[in-house]
């Protein structure tokens, strides 16, 4: 141990530390400022920045004892007293923070910036945070904030929230407001599960196989169990309930048996729990494995041939997923024209800000409580329960903040072995995944190869539509039959398409598992036929607008599984008003000609088009359903609980708003208590953009039915009819009384009427495939028109300005759904341009940030056009519908059709490469000059 | 996960001799620390027992201009180098270059002598300092030498001096004359590692009618070792900057590269595509600024 002295937040200390540690960790780990982040541990994020003398610097790569005689300021020590500083002011009210794991080092850097740059420029801020990375895509508001904080700072002026043109006229429900959780993620004191420390903690450590197929022969835990400092070495042997976990079928096992078979390099063997995490990973390299290699398969193509290794002994079909509509022989010989193609589309990592943590704790009585930043926290409590053989009340789930999940915190990855762990020692265990280990372990985005056949007339009008989808769903199933099936219905587009046929083949490799990921298999679909339709429109010599146009999905419509579309189908409304915004900016001339860039000749730009749909909620016959339990407390605020994720998109928000609009409180009066098995009704994952609609419909009727229940009480105390009761401004009316809702409370409870209820909403029914009825409640649509600029030179693409209409039904929560559209503009640029997840052989080469590369603040585009089409659907609240991944969706077909219409070069596969896109310009002649 | 067992901060050259001269077990200089502390983290470089940090050496701190010279201390920033009025004159392709590395957190750490240390084929910093003709000096406890910077390259990441006895303590290159003028450019891969599929620097000197009196041109990757493309220089002296001899220019640097294919980074191909622009680009630059 060596002393370190030195300042933070202006506060001398002088503290004993281990001459190795970071700043980080002696900021979090020794004196609690736990506001500081650590993502990614490698100098590529920006999240643990804090200011060394005034100067950022990256935290987590930082020698503690380099600061040393320093002053350090941390996110803790940037509000005066209670006076937040103007940066967190502008963050909050601009809608720069989501998820919030990002939003200590994006402060923290830009008030390095202001302090160099009072009145910053856009450039100047790209400039600074360039390096700072937001996976929730905050980016244009992050900009709109530091200009608001400039102005404050400057002119004193006051920061105000943004004005939307959408979100109606009621009282809460679509008003633009604060998420209730922004102050503490501004500030600090925003808990996530890595911030939370139990005396005598352990830590864990989970040695991987290693490799991508092979047979456990030897697991000799001998040397490990004796390190010093070590507690506990298992292995699956230690396993007493369920080995095999997983959240359709179990299949994925928390450890790999001597006998049985690793399927990835990613399977875990042993785990370890220490006194330290250092004593806890030198442990892993006593354990000694001894493997049978077996070969490989690495491809869904492959992997679906007759000789094929086999990766499960079933074989490697996990599911054939067909559609059959009208008659495709004759559909196709109705048709004029037909265009096929194939497409690609590769593995994607979902990089949130927040690496997984897991906390377990066993209880006095029995119970293991697991603290983790969950998307599916009953899922988790039912698994952990199976593993450890213990009955569900047992095992409680608790949900601190979660940083950032896009789907890829829907399994179980460390639950089972903390849990274990602490089952074992007695001793709350905490297992953190390193950067490296995340991207290692929990299950990506589905590779996907899409055949697509599309017949025509020579008007346009589609006759037939067949598709044939590969995906890859890697070791294991996770969610992969829904991805796939996701993918199959949605291959033929957001069209009105009479005959139809789709074989979708989901398959099991070496790859990491593939899961759950923001547009869930849908975005790969829309990728492959968005492409094609441009194609179709170049042969036929019709505008791409108008091909979608005539073929759209409207009110009327069939889908190609049979739904008749009654309602809430605004698709034609969002081409309109995309296709009427995009021609302001090219002054009414053809949108998709190749201009050149005035002054600079090697760079062409053009625009691209491409509209998707996507359902909202599970579907498919699944039970889709949330229970809500609200609660007026004594003190006359309304309490609603559900477990159900905060993980960015802002469910907080909408479940505080939808509360507050039923029983006309004041926002600040409702409370939202989420995630936790013990206290929260179970809410359903958070997945399939289905949490505004469900747990939003769940709170809305739970507090409808509170809001009855007063009524009726106050109807008996003052002997009037309940309508003639209003609430009203956080007040009952009644008989010209103003009752508060403490009151109102005391009232119950004197009648012996329990003021907390719990409300059980169940979504209308849906099929399955290959069943009458309707597949999904509600859909989503969006068009989007994006304008790219290519570097004939170096083939370099950049965005230039994306505008695009979504219907989202209803639009609730405005700073949150313009926060969800622009992130996933981000998001889909990312896909497009920056981002592939690669596996060579079943080895993970993007092993760390710096090989997968999200987008960052240069590549927003220099203008953003977000607007909102209102078409409700009966049954969402107030005509609510999903947003979280339909804003994503069109973005990569819109990019590439855009590149192809600057440059005559046609990708049929994301990312754009640069390479290959410059040694095509050689051999491509410019044929649509202007 | 400690890193390291001993952090030890020397304030003069003498004293980080000390240091690593006492050393007990394995031993590495660190100044920011950006590059070192990831490879060791990731395992491309061994776990050391002892770091010593040289970034609080003054005399490796400074940015001088003697009669003839400047002096540049190996410690100094990337955030000082592109904020320096001295080098904004004197070194504009080194300001161009360091401008370009990392965010400003990495920049506020990330020493000049580390990117050069580092000895990465393709080093911003160390691609630009090259055109300077920068002599780099290195101290061990015999005393200091002083030798072209250069020189000092053996392959990727290899390097002629001893890293655990000797030390980079500073650089010098000429002061930039009247008609001379540097520039510096680069092209990324958006996906992948953030190294440069290729860059390149430019020096020149103007003769009074505007003709090229006397070039130099440096670019990575373009062999195991920061390359000076001495041929195409040669070529370029004392001739003018018009379109045949910039085809012929670029002829003669593609042969005496060595572009390769490095998978998920560039195709050879591509990387020849580039050059002669990069070429374009950083002698325009470059002649433009002269003129000034």
């Amino acid at each position: 141990m060596t002393t370190l002295t030195f300042s933070v937040n202006n506060k001398k200390q002088n503290i004993e530390i281990e001459a190795g540690e970071m700043l980080s960790d002696v900021l979090r780990y020794r004196l609690g400022l736990t506001g500081t982040k650590i993502s990614c541990n490698e100098s590529e994020c920006g999240v643990c920045t804090v200011l060394v003398e005034g100067e950022p610097v990256l935290s987590c790569n930082y020698p503690a004892l380099k600061a040393a005689g320093k002053h350090i300021t941390t996110i803790e020590g940037l509000a005066k007293a209670e006076e937040l500083h103007p940066l967190q002011e502008g963050f909050i009210k601009h809608g720069a923070v989501q998820c919030g794991f990002c939003t200590p080092g994006q402060i923290m850097t830009a008030t390095a910036l202001l302090d160099e740059k009072p009145n910053p420029t856009d450039k100047d801020i790209e400039y600074a945070l360039n390096d700072t990375l937001c996976r929730c895509g905050t980016y244009p508001a992050i900009v709109n904030a530091i200009h608001a904080a400039a102005d404050k700072i400057n002119q004193d002026k006051p920061i105000e929230f943004p004005k939307y043109e959408f979100g109606g006229d009621l009282d809460v429900v679509g008003q633009v407001v604060a998420r209730p959780e922004a102050q503490d993620k501004v500030t600090g004191k925003a808990v996530y599960t890595d911030d939370i420390s139990f005396p005598g903690m352990l830590f864990g450590a989970t040695l991987r196989a290693g490799i991508p197929h092979g047979r456990v022969k030897k697991l000799d835990i001998s040397k490990a169990i004796k390190l010093a400092g070590v507690q506990s070495v298992l292995t699956a042997a230690d396993i007493p309930g369920r080995v095999n976990h997983g959240l359709i079928i179990q299949d994925w096992p928390a450890l790999i048996a001597v006998g049985e078979k690793a399927r990835y390099v990613g399977d875990a063997v042993a785990i370890v729990a220490a006194d330290t995490q250092e004593i806890a990973r030198n442990a892993l390299d006593l354990i000694e494995v001894e493997y049978e290699g077996l070969p490989i398969v690495t491809n869904p193509v492959d992997a679906k041939g007759d000789n094929a290794p086999r990766v499960h002994e079933e074989g490697n079909l996990l599911k054939h997923i067909k559609v059959d509509k009208g008659d495709i022989n004759q559909g196709f010989k109705e048709a004029e024209v037909i265009f096929e193609d194939t497409y690609y589309t590769p593995s994607y990592e979902h990089a949130f800000m927040e690496p997984e943590c897991s906390i377990a704790r066993p209880l006095d009585d029995g119970q293991i409580e697991v603290y983790v930043g969950s998307q599916i926290p009953y899922a988790d409590r039912d698994q952990v329960a199976a593993a450890l053989d213990l009955p569900l009340e047992k095992v409680r789930v608790r949900g601190p903040l979660i940083g950032g999940g896009f789907g890829g915190k829907e399994d179980i990855v460390g639950q089972i072995h903390a849990a274990l762990l602490a089952q074992v020692t007695g001793k709350p265990v905490k297992i953190l995944y390193d950067r490296q280990e995340s991207l290692l372990v929990h299950p990506k985005r589905h590779a996907t190869q899409i055949k697509v056949k599309l017949g025509l007339k020579n008007d346009g009008t589609l006759t037939a539509a067949q598709t044939e989808l590969y995906g890859d769903t890697g070791a294991y199933a996770s969610l992969g039959a829904k991805v796939m099936g996701r993918a199959t219905t949605h291959s033929t587009g957001p069209y009105i398409v009479p005959n139809v046929k789709i074989d979708c083949y989901a398959m099991y490799t070496n790859n990491p598992p593939s899961g759950a990921f923001r547009g869930f298999g849908a975005l790969q679909a829309a990728f492959a036929i968005e492409c094609l339709m441009d194609q179709v429109a170049e042969e036929l010599k019709i505008d791409p607008i108008e091909l979608r146009r005539k073929n759209a999905l409207r009110k009327g419509a069939i889908t190609n599984t049979g739904q008749h579309l009654t309602e809430s189908v605004g698709l034609l409304e969002c081409i309109e008003k995309t296709h009427q915004a995009m021609l302001t900016y090219t002054d009414g001339r053809d949108p998709f000609i190749s201009r050149e860039v005035e002054g600079e000749p090697n760079k062409r730009r053009s625009w691209g088009f491409a509209v998707t749909f996507k359902n909202t909620g599970l579907g498919e016959g699944a039970p889709d359903n949330a229970s809500a339990e609200i609660e007026l407390l004594p003190d006359g605020k309304v309490e609603t609980r559900i477990s159900s994720a905060e993980i960015g998109q802002g469910l907080v928000t909408v479940l505080q708003m939808v509360t507050a609009q039923e029983l006309s409180l004041p926002l600040e009066q409702v409370k939202v208590y989420l995630s936790d098995t013990d206290l929260t009704p179970d809410g359903g994952p958070t997945t399939g953009s289905r949490q505004t609609y469900i747990s939003g419909n769940a709170a809305r009727f739970a507090a409808v039915t509170l809001k009855n229940t007063m009524l009726s009480t106050l109807a008996e105390k003052f002997n009037l009819p309940p309508e003639e009761i209003e609430l009203k401004n956080g007040f009952a009316h009644a008989n010209g009384n103003k009752i508060s809702f403490a009151e109102v409370g005391e009232l119950m409870r004197e009648e012996g009427r329990d003021p907390k209820l719990v409300y059980d909403y169940k979504s209308p029914k849906t099929t399955p495939l290959g069943e009458a009825g309707d597949k999904h409640f509600a859909y989503s649509f969006a068009a989007q028109a994006i304008e790219v600029e290519v570097n004939l030179d170096t083939g370099e693409v950049r965005v230039v300005r994306a505008v695009g209409a979504t219907d989202v039904g209803r639009a609730i929560n405005p700073l949150g759904l313009q926060g969800q559209v622009e992130g996933g503009l981000i998001m889909g640029i990312g896909h497009a341009l920056t981002e592939e997840f690669i596996v060579e052989n079943g080895e993970i080469f993007t092993d760390t940030l710096s090989r997968y590369r999200m987008p960052s603040i240069k590549h927003l585009p220099d203008d953003i056009k977000v607007i909102i089409v209102e078409d409700p659907t009966t049954e969402g609240p107030y005509g609510g519908k999903g947003v979280g991944e339909i804003s994503t969706m069109p973005v990569p077909p819109a990019i590439v059709n855009a590149i192809y219409n600057a440059c005559g070069v046609r990708f049929n596969q994301i990312p754009i490469d640069q390479d290959w896109l410059a040694l095509q310009l050689d051999k491509t002649p410019l044929n649509h000059e202007n | 996960m400690s890193l390291f067992q001993e952090y030890l901060k020397p304030v003069t050259v003498e004293e980080a001799f000390d240091c690593l001269a006492n050393a007990s077990g394995s031993v590495a200089v660190i100044a920011g620390g950006t590059d070192l502390l990831l490879d060791i983290r990731q395992g491309r470089h061994a776990r050391v027992d002892q770091l010593v940090d040289v970034s609080g050496i003054s005399e490796m701190q400074e940015i001088t201009l003697d009669d003839d010279y400047i002096h540049l201390g190996a410690a100094v920033t990337h955030k000082q180098v592109i904020t320096n009025p001295l080098l904004q004159e004197h070194a504009q392709c080194v300001v161009e270059g360091c401008g370009l590395i990392g965010g400003p957190q990495v920049r506020n750490v990330a020493t000049i002598g580390g990117n050069v240390a580092h000895a990465l084929p393709a080093g911003d910093g160390t691609i630009s300092l090259l055109v300077l003709d920068t002599e780099v000096r290195i101290a061990s406890s015999e005393g200091i030498k002083c030798q072209p910077l250069i020189e000092i390259f053996t392959g990727p990441g290899k390097v002629t001096f001893d890293r655990e006895k000797e030390l980079v303590v500073g650089f010098r290159f000429a002061k930039k004359g009247p008609k001379e003028a540097s520039a510096f450019h680069r092209v990324m891969r958006p996906q992948g590692v953030a190294i440069a599929i290729l860059n390149i620097a430019a020096w020149v000197k103007l003769d009074k009618n505007g003709g090229l009196d006397n070039v130099r041109i440096s670019c990575g990757p373009a062999g195991p070792k920061p390359f000076r493309a001495l041929k195409t220089e040669a070529y370029l002296t004392g001739k003018s900057w018009d379109n045949t001899v910039y085809q012929k220019a670029t002829n003669i640097i593609a042969q005496e590269v060595s572009l390769r294919t490095s998978p998920h980074r560039a195709t050879k191909e591509y990387r020849h595509k580039l050059l002669p622009q990069l070429l374009k680009i950083v002698l325009d630059s470059a002649i433009e600024r002269a003129k000034l």
